[in-house]
C-alpha cells in the first residue's frame, strides 16, 4: 500500500518535485562531511566576513577568485585581478569517517593552496565556512523532524489507540491530561521545560532533549484524534470477529486498527514535521537549542541577528532561513499531495 | 448560554493551578538559588529580601512555596520582580498593553487585506490572479515567522526606511502627543507586519474555501435563476454565508493576541509581553514567568470561549448546552 502510495505521488509534478528537493536536502546533510569543505569549526580569522568567492574558469579547470582585504573595519573584501587558486576536487581536507564505514580525507571539492580558500556561501564572524556549517546544521534540522515525529506518532498511537479501545475512566483521564496539554501555550512550555531540563545535559545531548521537548508538547492532538478514529473503527464487524475470537487487545490494535490508520498517520506526519524543524530552528534561535560547537540553522540565524550584518549587508549569513523555508514548504507540498491522494474529498480545489 | 459560560470559566480553575505548579516544579528543577545574585546587588535592602523570603516561603520545598503563592495571589499579590525591581503587576501592565496595540495592528491589518483576497480569489477561481496568491499563500504559511521579522530588519537597515527595533524613538519623550502617536504607529509597522503575513495567507485560504463551498449551494442556484445580478448574488448571498465560519477564526486570533508576538517581539526588540516572558526565564525571575503564563493562559482559554460563541451567535443551529 505504501509503495502504490509513493508512486502515486511520483505521478504528480508537484509531489515529484518537492519530493525531490527534501531527498536532496537529506543526503546532503547524510553526506555532509563529503560535501563540504571545512569542519563546523575551521576558523580563520583573517578572513571573517568574506563574502562568497567566484568560481572562474582557467587553466584548465575550475579555479577559485583571490580576495584581498581592503578595509578591515568594513570587513570589506575585493577581487585582485588574475589571481586566483585552483580548485581541487576529491581533494585532500580534514580526516573523517565516510557514512560512519571508514576514513578518508577525500572531500567533494577544497583548495590545496594552504593561501586561499573557497567559500561557497561567504564566512561568519570567526571566519568559519558557512556553506559547510549550512550542511552539518541540515544534519540536525533536518533529521530533528524524523526522529520528534516518530516518536510523536509512536506515543499518541498508544495513548489515543488504547483510551479508544477501552474506553471508560482511564480513557476519561487520558483525554482530560490530553486536553491539559493542548491548553497550554506551546512556546512557554517550552521555554520553561528546556531552562528546567538544560542544566542537566551536555552540549552534545542537546539535541535529543529538544527532540523530547518538542515530542512531549506534540503528542497529545495526535493522540485525540487517533482516539476519535479508533472509537470508530472499533465498531467493525471485523474487530468484534477478533474479539470473539480471544485476540488480546494489544494485537488487535496493531493487526486491525493500526492498517486503517496509517494514511492519516502519514499525512498528519508529513504535515507535521515543519514544526518540529520551526521549533528547534526557533529555540536555536533564542539561544535555547543547540549549543556551539555544533552548528543548527537556528544557531546560525541567531548569529547573524548583529547590526554589523543589516548594515554591511552580509546576506549570506541569512541563507539559513532560506533553507528553513524550503524546507518547510517542501512538506507542506508534499503533504497536501498525500492528503489529496488518500482522502480526494479533503482537496482544496 | 449562561451556564455554558460559567461551566467553561470554571475549567480555567483546575487548569491555571495545574500549569502553575507545573511552573514551579520545573523553576524548581533549575539549579540554583534565584535569590543569589539578588543579594549580591548592593541596592537591593535586605529587609526587602528578608521579608519576601518570608512572604513566599522561598527557603521552603517547591510546594510550601506553591501554596504560600496562590495565599498571595488570592490577596492579589503577584510577587516582586528581581531584574526590574517593580512589583509584578506594574511590569505585566506595562508590557500587556504593548503587545496588545502590536497584536490589535496585525490583526486588523491581516483581516482587512485577508478578506477581500480571499473573495477575489474564490471569484475569478483559476484565474492567473488566484494561482499567484495562492503560490503566495503557500509560501507566507512555510516562512518563519523569525526570519520573516530578520529579513525585515535587513530591509530596514538597507533602506534606512523603517526603525530596526523598539517601541518608540530616543526623543520620544520630548514629542508633543500627536508626534508620540505618530512615532508608535511608526515602530508598529514592521513588527505589524511580520507578524500579520503569517494570518493573512491562512485566513485568505479560509475564506476562500468556504467562497467556493457557498456557491454551490442551491439557494445560489435560485438566486441565479431568479435573474439576480450576478454582482448582488456574490456579494449578499454568498459572501454573507461564506464569512460565517470565519467569525469562529477570530476568536481563535483573539486567544493568540498576547502570546503570539514572542518571537517577532525579540527579533525586533519590541517591549512586550513576549520579549519579558523571555528574558525572565532566562533570568530566572520566578514570579513574572508565573504571571505571564498565567495571563497567557487565561487569554487562551478566554479566547476559545470566545470563538464558541461567536459560532453559536453566527449559526443557530449549533447549540451550545448540552443535548437533553
Amino acid at each position: 500500500m505504501i509503495w502504490n502510495l509513493f508512486k502515486e505521488v511520483m505521478r504528480r509534478p508537484l509531489g515529484l518535485i518537492s519530493g525531490g528537493i527534501l531527498l536532496l536536502l537529506y543526503v546532503a546533510a547524510v553526506l555532509a562531511n563529503f560535501l563540504a569543505p571545512y569542519t563546523t569549526n575551521e576558523q580563520d580569522l583573517d578572513r571573517t566576513y568574506h563574502p562568497p568567492t567566484k568560481i572562474v574558469w582557467g587553466e584548465g579547470g575550475l579555479r577559485v577568485q583571490a580576495y584581498d582585504l581592503v578595509d578591515p573595519s568594513m570587513a570589506k573584501y575585493a577581487p585582485i585581478e588574475g589571481e586566483s587558486y585552483a580548485l581541487d576536487f576529491f581533494g585532500k581536507g580534514p580526516a573523517y569517517r565516510f557514512l560512519w564505514l571508514f576514513e578518508t580525507e577525500r572531500h567533494l571539492f577544497t583548495v590545496s593552496d594552504p593561501e586561499g580558500a573557497v567559500y561557497l556561501l561567504g564566512s561568519d564572524s570567526t571566519g568559519r565556512d558557512v556553506f559547510s556549517r549550512l550542511l552539518y546544521g541540515a544534519r540536525v534540522s533536518l533529521f530533528i523532524g524524523l526522529l520528534g515525529i516518530t516518536i510523536t506518532t509512536v506515543l499518541g498511537f498508544l495513548v489515543g489507540g488504547l483510551s479508544g479501545y477501552f474506553g471508560g475512566r482511564s480513557d476519561f483521564l487520558a483525554m482530560r491530561f490530553v486536553e491539559f496539554m493542548m491548553a497550554m501555550p506551546g512556546l512557554y512550555l517550552l521555554l520553561a521545560l528546556r531552562s528546567a531540563l538544560a542544566p542537566h545535559f551536555a552540549s552534545d545531548q542537546m539535541f535529543f532533549v529538544i527532540v523530547v521537548i518538542l515530542s512531549l508538547i506534540g503528542w497529545a492532538g495526535t493522540a485525540r484524534v487517533l482516539r476519535g478514529m479508533t472509537l470508530s473503527i472499533r465498531q467493525n464487524q471485523y474487530v468484534m470477529a477478533a474479539e470473539s475470537m480471544g485476540q488480546s487487545p494489544l494485537v488487535i490494535l496493531r493487526r486491525h486498527i493500526l492498517p486503517n490508520l496509517v494514511s492519516y498517520l502519514l499525512v498528519a506526519a508529513t504535515l507535521s514535521i515543519p514544526g518540529y524543524v520551526l521549533g528547534e530552528a526557533a529555540l536555536s534561535f533564542l539561544g535555547l537549542g543547540i549549543q556551539e560547537p555544533s552548528s543548527s540553522w537556528g544557531l546560525m540565524l541567531s548569529q547573524a541577528q548583529d547590526v554589523k550584518v543589516f548594515y554591511l549587508n552580509f546576506w549570506w549569513l541569512l541563507t539559513p532561513g532560506f533553507a528553513i523555508f524550503v524546507t518547510v514548504i517542501a512538506y507542506n507540498v508534499l503533504g497536501d499531495v498525500l492528503r489529496d491522494i488518500v482522502d480526494p474529498k479533503m482537496k482544496t480545489r | 448560554m449562561i451556564s455554558f459560560i460559567f461551566r467553561r470559566l470554571l475549567t480555567l480553575i483546575p487548569l491555571l493551578l495545574g500549569i502553575t505548579a507545573l511552573v514551579f516544579i520545573l523553576m524548581s528543577l533549575a539549579p540554583g538559588d534565584f535569590l543569589t545574585p539578588v543579594k549580591a546587588q548592593r541596592d537591593v535592602p535586605a529587609e526587602l529580601i528578608e521579608s519576601i523570603q518570608r512572604d513566599f516561603g522561598l527557603d521552603q520545598p517547591w510546594y510550601v512555596q506553591y501554596f504560600k503563592w496562590l495565599g498571595n495571589l488570592a490577596q492579589g499579590n503577584l510577587g516582586h520582580s528581581w531584574a526590574y525591581k517593580l512589583p509584578v503587576a506594574d511590569l505585566i501592565g506595562q508590557r500587556v498593553l504593548a503587545t496588545f496595540l502590536l497584536s490589535l495592528v496585525a490583526l486588523t491589518f491581516s483581516w482587512c487585506i485577508a478578506i477581500p483576497l480571499g473573495v477575489l480569489a474564490a471569484v475569478y477561481k483559476d484565474s492567473i490572479f488566484d494561482r499567484i496568491s495562492a503560490g503566495l499563500a503557500y509560501a507566507a504559511l512555510s516562512i518563519p515567522e523569525f526570519f520573516l521579522a530578520l529579513l525585515l530588519v535587513f530591509f530596514a537597515a538597507q533602506t534606512g526606511w523603517f526603525p530596526m527595533g523598539g517601541a518608540t524613538s530616543i526623543d520620544y519623550e520630548y514629542m508633543s502627543f500627536g508626534g508620540q502617536l505618530a512615532d508608535r504607529a511608526y515602530h508598529l509597522i514592521l513588527p505589524g507586519l511580520a507578524l500579520g503575513i503569517g494570518s493573512i495567507a491562512s485566513i485568505m485560504r479560509i475564506m476562500r474555501a468556504n467562497f467556493l463551498d457557498t456557491i454551490r449551494a442551491e439557494f445560489v442556484t435560485t438566486a441565479r435563476a431568479k435573474g439576480v445580478k450576478e454582482f448582488v448574488v456574490m456579494f449578499k448571498h454568498v459572501l454573507r454565508n461564506a464569512i460565517n465560519p470565519l467569525v469562529s477564526a477570530f476568536g481563535f486570533a483573539f486567544s493568540s493576541l498576547l502570546s503570539g508576538a514572542l518571537m517577532v517581539e525579540i527579533v525586533l526588540q519590541y517591549p512586550g509581553l513576549g520579549q519579558l516572558m523571555y528574558q525572565s526565564i532566562l533570568r530566572e525571575d520566578q514570579f513574572v514567568v508565573l504571571a505571564s503564563v498565567m495571563l497567557g493562559c487565561t487569554m487562551l482559554v478566554l479566547g476559545n470561549l470566545l470563538a464558541d460563541i461567536l459560532l453559536a451567535w453566527s449559526d443557530p443551529r449549533i447549540r451550545l448546552e448540552k443535548k437533553k
